[in-house]
């Protein structure tokens, strides 16, 4: 064997480390990144517990302990009504982790994911049609849509879901305010698709060519096949690491649209609603808690999925320094 | 720039679709939803026969898409249709009027960002591999994390109502060359601050990014090597080459700003397009919104499209055919 052997021959390709053993150790030895896992585990668990881990009830007034500062039976104190702080802070983080978890299963996941792939495998005019409609999406500004989306469409899902009120499972729903909360995800997510598919598409653009995928489609794969055997696993890593950003700027934006009063509404607790309530000026003035507790909450979701997914791209994309 | 043109054309014949689509949209959603603007108009105890003798005058009671089609002829004749709450004012006298409001200290806003990223970006790429680093790059994070929301109620907490440096709220103009201007005072400090901060993790983030590719090319070693002072390498070979990219972000990072508007205007009252905007909705202005949807949307296209173009030209391995890989 000659040297020239051994240099001839195509460079190796770039591997694409998975987020297996390797990544994984590297991330856990990233400790900001743990805590900022920690902090989202923590607000995830203690919403979706709500009902288990709450002190008391978020419509329970104590109205002899009114603008409460913390004491040790209300820790982060009361609001207007006497209404515990803790309590309603946990219940406002319910609705954001189901509203944003469930607007970037459908919107991210399922359209983002899927459409991106299509688009970017398959090509030709339905690439084009895809990418033009992600344009449109992109073009319209979004907050102003959403406001009229919400506002326009409201009173008709709240019909649909009034004539099943009869049914049992979707009385209740209706009950717990479930005509809002579909609302607000589905908006979120008819918005929430365009940069995930983007990515994707982009990505898959440069895969097509590759030749696991030429050898896959020289023995007969289906078009399905390739996508979900070959490509998917290979944007594994886009997806995790725009899943994470995307739960962070969905929260930010149900509660955007909270503060706005045209999500989740009362009695409800969200953030938004918390931090309207709390950031006039005269309640500012005198009891700042109002505004501080909610925010600080919010802030440090909201931070920590970005350092998350700031980790999490450095991890899995290692050609950055 | 071969390969250049064909993209640009093939955008730039899509453009009008996805405007038209845009429009559609936003029509449909205005008409079809419930609430009514002369109901709204009317106040509460309105009389119906009033009401239908208005919407019959306004055209309302016609079929959707003689509606839509009338609308849209007067908008490529450049009407933008007329104001139902400023009654009987056309849109296109108000809403300059508005958008020079907001344009003033958004422009502002914009250059504080550049001017702060940039610097910062540069730094944390020399300190890369120091605490310095994530700290500078993680606090500017920290800004574009938080919603203004919840920026701007405590920076008046802060600010307003603890320190007493500044106003809370307000928008005064003054008069300087024939022009209504109120970025020269000292209400607009705070709303700038708020606008401002969210966006500079970007610029730094990118610039920081650009810095370090720079930092490793033959010609910077050879700066340094031939006995420049180092400060004279940054400035001149390392900042130089590495600006060339901001530029492509510069339309963003102004529509982007634009949007955060509407909450900074709501909430420190400043009579601009974002509190403007906030109104019509309310109202059910259905002309207002449709100009204001129609303004951002071709800012937005317009902006990718300068955007995608700009790309090409500072980096000819962007290929921008439709085939070719992107990345």
């Amino acid at each position: 064997m000659t040297d020239a052997d051994l240099t001839v021959g195509e460079p190796m390709e770039e591997a694409h480390p998975r987020l297996g053993g390797t990544a994984l150790r590297r991330l856990a030895r990233k400790r900001l990144a743990m805590v900022c896992l920690v902090a989202i585990v923590v607000i995830y668990l203690a919403g979706l517990l709500a009902p288990w881990v709450t002190p008391y009830g978020y419509n329970e007034q104590d109205l002899d302990n009114t603008f409460a500062g913390p004491s040790l039976s209300h820790p982060l104190g009361t609001d207007r009504l006497g209404r515990d702080m803790l309590s309603r802070v946990i219940w406002a983080s319910q609705t954001t982790v189901i509203i944003s978890a469930a607007a970037i299963f459908t919107g991210g996941l399922v359209l983002g994911v899927g459409l991106g792939l299509l688009a970017g495998y398959v090509g030709g005019w339905l690439d084009n049609v895809i990418m033009r409609v992600a344009d449109a999406f992109f073009a319209l500004p979004d907050i102003l849509l959403l406001l009229l989306i919400t506002a326009t469409i409201r009173p008709r899902v709240e019909d649909l879901f009034d004539r099943f009120e009869s049914w049992p499972v979707a009385g209740g729903l209706v009950e717990a305010g479930a005509p809002d909360y579909f609302l607000v995800f589905g908006a979120l997510a008819l918005f929430g698709w365009v940069g995930i598919a983007r990515l994707i598409r982009s990505q898959v653009l440069s895969l097509r060519e590759s030749d696991y995928v030429l050898a896959a489609r020289a023995s007969g794969a289906s078009v399905g096949r390739i996508l979900a055997r070959h490509l998917l696993p290979n944007v594994g890593n886009i997806i995790i690491v725009s899943v994470t950003f995307s739960l962070g700027a969905m929260a930010g934006t149900e509660i955007l649209l909270s503060w706005l009063g045209i999500g989740i509404t009362y009695p409800h607790p969200s953030f938004g609603a918390m931090i309207a309530a709390g950031s006039d000026l005269s309640s500012l003035r005198a009891h700042p808690h109002l505004l501080l507790v909610p925010a600080a909450v919010v802030a440090l979701l909201l931070f920590a999925f970005n350092l998350l997914g700031d980790a999490l791209n450095d991890v899995l994309s290692p050609r950055r320094g | 720039m071969q390969g250049i043109l064909p993209f640009v054309v093939r955008r730039l014949i899509w453009a009008p679709f996805v405007l038209l689509a845009v429009s559609l949209v936003t029509f449909a959603l205005g008409r079809f939803g419930p609430g009514d603007p002369v109901e709204i108009l009317q106040g509460q105890y309105h009389d119906p026969e009033r009401v239908e003798a208005i919407r019959h005058e306004q055209g309302l009671d016609d079929p959707f898409f003689a509606q839509y089609g009338r609308y849209m002829w007067d908008v490529f004749h450049g009407d933008l249709g007329t104001s139902f709450t400023y009654l009987g004012v056309p849109v296109k006298d108000i809403i300059f009027d508005k958008m020079w409001v907001t344009i003033q200290y958004n422009l502002v806003a914009l250059i504080i960002i550049f001017a702060i990223g940039i610097p910062a970006g540069i730094w944390a790429a020399l300190r890369q591999g120091t605490w310095q680093d994530p700290l500078t790059i993680g606090g500017f994070l920290f800004f574009r994390s938080v919603p203004v929301l919840v920026t701007i109620p405590v920076l008046q907490f802060i600010f307003a109502l603890k320190l007493g440096w500044l106003p809370s709220s307000g928008w005064v103009e003054k008069d300087i060359l024939g022009m209504k201007i109120g970025i020269f005072d000292k209400r607009i400090i705070m709303p700038i601050l708020a606008l401002s901060l969210p966006g500079i993790a970007g610029v730094a983030r990118l610039m920081r990014a650009q810095t370090l590719e720079v930092l490793d090319e033959d010609f910077v070693r050879t700066a340094r090597a031939k006995g420049l002072r180092e400060i004279v390498v940054i400035t001149r070979h390392v900042a130089r080459n590495a600006l060339l990219p901001m530029t492509t972000i510069v339309g963003f990072a102004l529509v982007g700003l634009l949007g955060g508007s509407l909450f900074v205007e709501a909430l420190f009252g400043i009579p601009g397009i974002g509190q403007f905007t906030w109104e019509a909705v309310g109202n059910r202005d259905y002309d207002v919104i449709m100009a204001v949807t129609l303004i951002t949307a071709t800012a937005f296209i317009v902006a990718n499209l300068v955007t995608d173009i700009a790309y090409g030209f500072i980096d000819p391995r962007v290929r921008l055919g439709a085939g070719g890989p992107r990345y």
